[in-house]
């Protein structure tokens, strides 16, 4: 087990370092002069030499990567230059929230797809397989935007139930923070529920068709054992991998989501940078959210281990 | 995670809530404002936030006028190359500092020396400051400057506290001191803008609120349904198409200006070889043929939902320097097909640059449709803001709707886009004529002459067509009925400063 983490472990850094020319590579084909852009409407050419020099935009491309990546070694993101602060204090600042959202976002879309996709395997060509299906289809083709300004309109502005948008740390008031997130969570977990639920469906059916399934059932264990502890503990382990995988994809998702509901996350802090070619911003975001994406793997691949004796066994 | 990192985005709704509801602004912007230094400034959203938070020398007023602000009184001297100031008293920054002349001196010289000052520009002529005494100062010019009292109604005339300044450098921004009405408490980015009452501020009689809070929501549906629920008390740029909703509501009312900008067609009649390689840019008929095919009030109609007024210069035709020479063409299909066929181009294709905004694309394809008959063959090109604006620079394109959010004085919306080589001269037109007639605009003082040379270069400008214009949008603000005092000023910026909530 030891000798395995330190091999995932010691995959991580050449891949990070990739992933970084990359993001660095990738982030120079945008079209357009930065310094155009952030010189403001009056583009007055000193201001645009001024931010050619302080950006290194005359340089050639490798020696800005090595100015960029030997400040990344040091910790130094580098800072935004629309607002003028360190990139890596704007990152602590709105990790914590998109972790949040995303956090509930998976918590709604387990809690939903787990429980449709066993429901709709254990009565199978039932009236409930075909309501968890139709849902899920609902939840695949339904839109983020369109849903989070429906519900927007719906218990924001007809009912007043809950806030249209914005975003309360949930250390400053549980409840405010809950009832912000609820509606954005709800429109990013709805999508990933129904992946989660058509995933548990399938490897459920397989599970209960098989032999030990039925040596459970003909002990005369009770149906409700048989299901919950027997077969899901074993569809689980596809399920566990596509969760961590969508959870890298709730960061990205959350982009559109943090958009229609002003929430001050990741999501956003990326998208305005990109349309500001606000490069050190991009970058910080991108580099962040590769390394909590190959984390995560690592994470799901220790799950394993956890549910799957017989991987433990011969690690 | 620690819990002071989760402190960090503490909620706008949560300090809104634990304050008393009637003395608190909340304020919906449609965009999150940039650094918050009036000399490194560059948005319009932020010049809303500065009007709050820091006062300038001179303002202006519903008609455009200057009116005194920091600044009491002005005199120019008798050859017009020194502009002398006489200072209010008694004033003071957030951080308890004096405002007086050597403040002023300080401030001008920030804005025309600090590395990357997007003020240096607007300040270009003033070449010293000298302090007379701790209430006067004088600015003394290279030559003459015309838009120079305009300029210092806007950031070039924001003063900051020069020691907060001096000790935060290009940092300032982060935590602004400034000696408007409000002072600074904090800032989460995209997130909020909260200010508070200044208690010491010269004018506190006209202030009504103890705390402003400013919220970038970029959506504007979004936004509107804040302002329906009650989270907000104001919102600007509200959506065109949610106005008649917004009327039939008694808990709201809309207010509107329209802008000091424009939104217009650029073409591009020099920029690059492109301009020879096509017929629009290439021959002054064929630009007269294709706004000739245009009829500005169907697309005022169709792409703005009629939220705008009709115009065909760099300023509105109820602005003061309107050149009434030359008015609004009317559309007239028949003389347009004749000037096409003078031009031996019955058929003229271009290519219409249009960023990815809905008011730009809704423009592009009335223009498109509008002007196929008259002959024209238009194909539009959605390109992302910062890449269209490149492309303009770079000369990479044939016609280009762009917008321009206007400055107080004339100059400030046709000087660098149709001075020869200027910045923003992405049309790459060129004047020897048109050059000497806006520098003698900018020489000139008299408020007539100036008209008339205004004349002049409208007579000139209209008929080589650069820059067809076509309409000047009404800025649309929202807000609860309880509100009241609120002043529309065409600059869009909204004056804190006898708002109250009843």
């Amino acid at each position: 087990m030891l000798n395995y983490l330190l091999q995932r472990l010691a995959t991580i850094v050449p891949t990070l370092f990739f992933v970084s020319i990359l993001i660095f590579g990738l982030q120079q084909l945008l079209p357009g002069d930065p310094a155009m852009i952030l010189a403001g409407e009056e583009r007055d050419p000193t201001v645009i030499a001024h931010l050619h020099q302080k950006l290194h935009l005359d340089e050639p491309l490798p020696v800005r990567y090595l100015y960029w990546a030997g400040g990344v070694l040091k910790g130094d993101l580098g800072e935004s230059v629309r607002i003028q602060k360190p990139v890596l204090e704007l990152i602590v600042e709105k990790l914590p929230v998109t972790l949040e959202l995303a956090l509930l976002a998976i918590l709604i879309a387990l809690a939903i797809g787990i429980t449709a996709g066993v429901v709709s395997a254990v009565a199978r060509d039932t009236a409930w397989d075909y309501a968890a299906n139709i849902f899920a289809l609902w939840g695949l083709s339904t839109p983020n935007f369109w849903l989070g300004i429906m519900l927007i309109l719906l218990f924001s502005v007809t009912l007043g139930w809950l806030p249209a948008s914005g975003y309360v740390s949930p250390f400053e008031d549980l409840k405010a923070n809950l009832a912000a997130m609820i509606m954005p969570a709800f429109v990013l977990g709805n999508a990933i529920a129904a992946v989660l639920m058509r995933h548990t469906r399938s490897a459920m059916l397989q599970v209960l068709s098989s032999d030990y399934v039925r040596t459970a059932r003909a002990k005369g264990l009770d149906e409700r054992v048989v299901v919950l502890k027997h077969a899901l503990r074993n569809a689980l382990t596809p399920v566990i991998t596509l969760g961590a995988l969508e959870f890298g994809t709730l960061l990205s998702g959350a982009v559109l989501t943090e958009q229609v509901f002003t929430i001050p996350g990741f999501g956003k802090l990326i998208v305005d940078a990109v349309f500001n070619r606000d490069y050190a911003v991009v970058q910080g975001v991108v580099l962040c959210t590769a390394t909590a994406y190959i984390t995560l793997n690592l994470l799901a691949d220790l799950a394993y281990f956890l549910v799957n004796p017989r991987l433990r066994d011969s690690a | 995670m620690s819990k002071s990192m989760w402190r960090l985005p503490i909620a706008a709704l949560v300090l809104i809530a634990s304050l008393a509801g009637a003395q608190t602004l909340r304020f919906g912007l449609a965009e999150d404002a940039d650094i918050l230094d009036p000399t490194l400034a560059r948005t319009f959203v932020g010049r809303i936030v500065f009007a709050a938070l820091c006062d300038k020398l001179f303002d202006i007023d519903e008609k455009l006028d200057i009116v005194p602000q920091l600044a009491t009184s002005y005199q120019w001297s008798a050859d017009s190359k020194a502009l002398t100031l006489k200072l209010r008293q008694g004033v003071t920054f957030h951080d308890g500092e004096k405002f007086d002349a050597a403040a002023v001196k300080f401030n001008i010289e920030r804005h025309k020396n600090m590395p990357g000052s997007n003020r240096r520009g607007e300040l270009a002529p003033v070449s010293s400051v000298d302090v007379i005494d701790a209430a006067t100062v004088r600015l003394n010019l290279s030559a003459p400057f015309a838009p120079l009292l305009a300029q210092l109604a806007d950031r070039a005339g924001m003063m900051v506290s020069p020691k907060a300044a001096q000790a935060e450098g290009d940092k300032f921004g982060a935590k602004p001191v400034c000696s408007g009405p409000f002072r600074f408490v904090e800032r989460v980015a995209q997130d909020r803008i909260v200010l508070e009452r200044y208690p010491n501020y010269w004018n506190k009689a006209d202030i009504h609120f103890d705390r402003i809070v400013y919220l970038p929501i970029p959506d504007a549906t979004v936004r509107l349904a804040n302002l329906k629920s009650g989270q907000l008390d104001f919102i600007e740029r509200v959506g065109t198409s949610d106005v008649p909703a917004l009327k039939t509501d008694s808990r709201f009312k809309i207010s509107r200006i329209t802008e000091i900008g424009y939104q217009g067609i650029t073409i591009n009649v020099g920029k690059s070889e492109l301009a020879q390689k096509n017929p629009l840019g290439r021959d002054p008929r064929v630009r007269e043929a294709f706004e000739l095919a245009l009829d500005r009030d169907g697309i005022v109609q169709v792409a703005m939902d009629g939220e705008a007024d009709i115009g065909n210069q760099w300023v509105a035709p109820t602005n003061p320097f309107y050149a009434k020479n030359v008015p609004v063409p009317k559309r007239d299909v028949a003389k347009a097909k004749a000037l096409l066929q003078a031009a031996g181009v019955t058929n003229p294709s271009f290519t219409l640059m249009t960023p990815t905004t809905s008011d730009a694309q809704k423009i592009a394809q009335v223009v498109q449709s509008m002007v196929k008959e008259a002959g024209f063959d238009v194909k539009i090109q959605s390109t992302e803001f910062a890449t269209s604006l490149n492309m303009a620079d770079k000369g990479d394109f044939e016609a280009y709707v762009l917008a321009w959010s206007g400055r107080a004085d004339p100059d400030g919306n046709i000087f660098s886009f149709a001075g020869c080589k200027q910045p923003l001269d992405y049309a790459g037109y060129c004047s020897k004529e048109v050059d000497d007639l806006l520098n003698r605009s900018r020489t000139t003082l008299d408020p007539a002459e100036r008209r008339k040379t205004y004349e002049q270069i409208a007579a000139i400008l209209l008929k080589d067509r650069p820059d067809i214009y076509l309409f000047h949008r009404h800025w649309l603000w929202a807000y609860t009925n309880k509100l009241s005092g609120l002043r529309t000023i065409p600059d869009g910026l909204v004056r804190v400063q006898g708002l109250k909530m009843n």
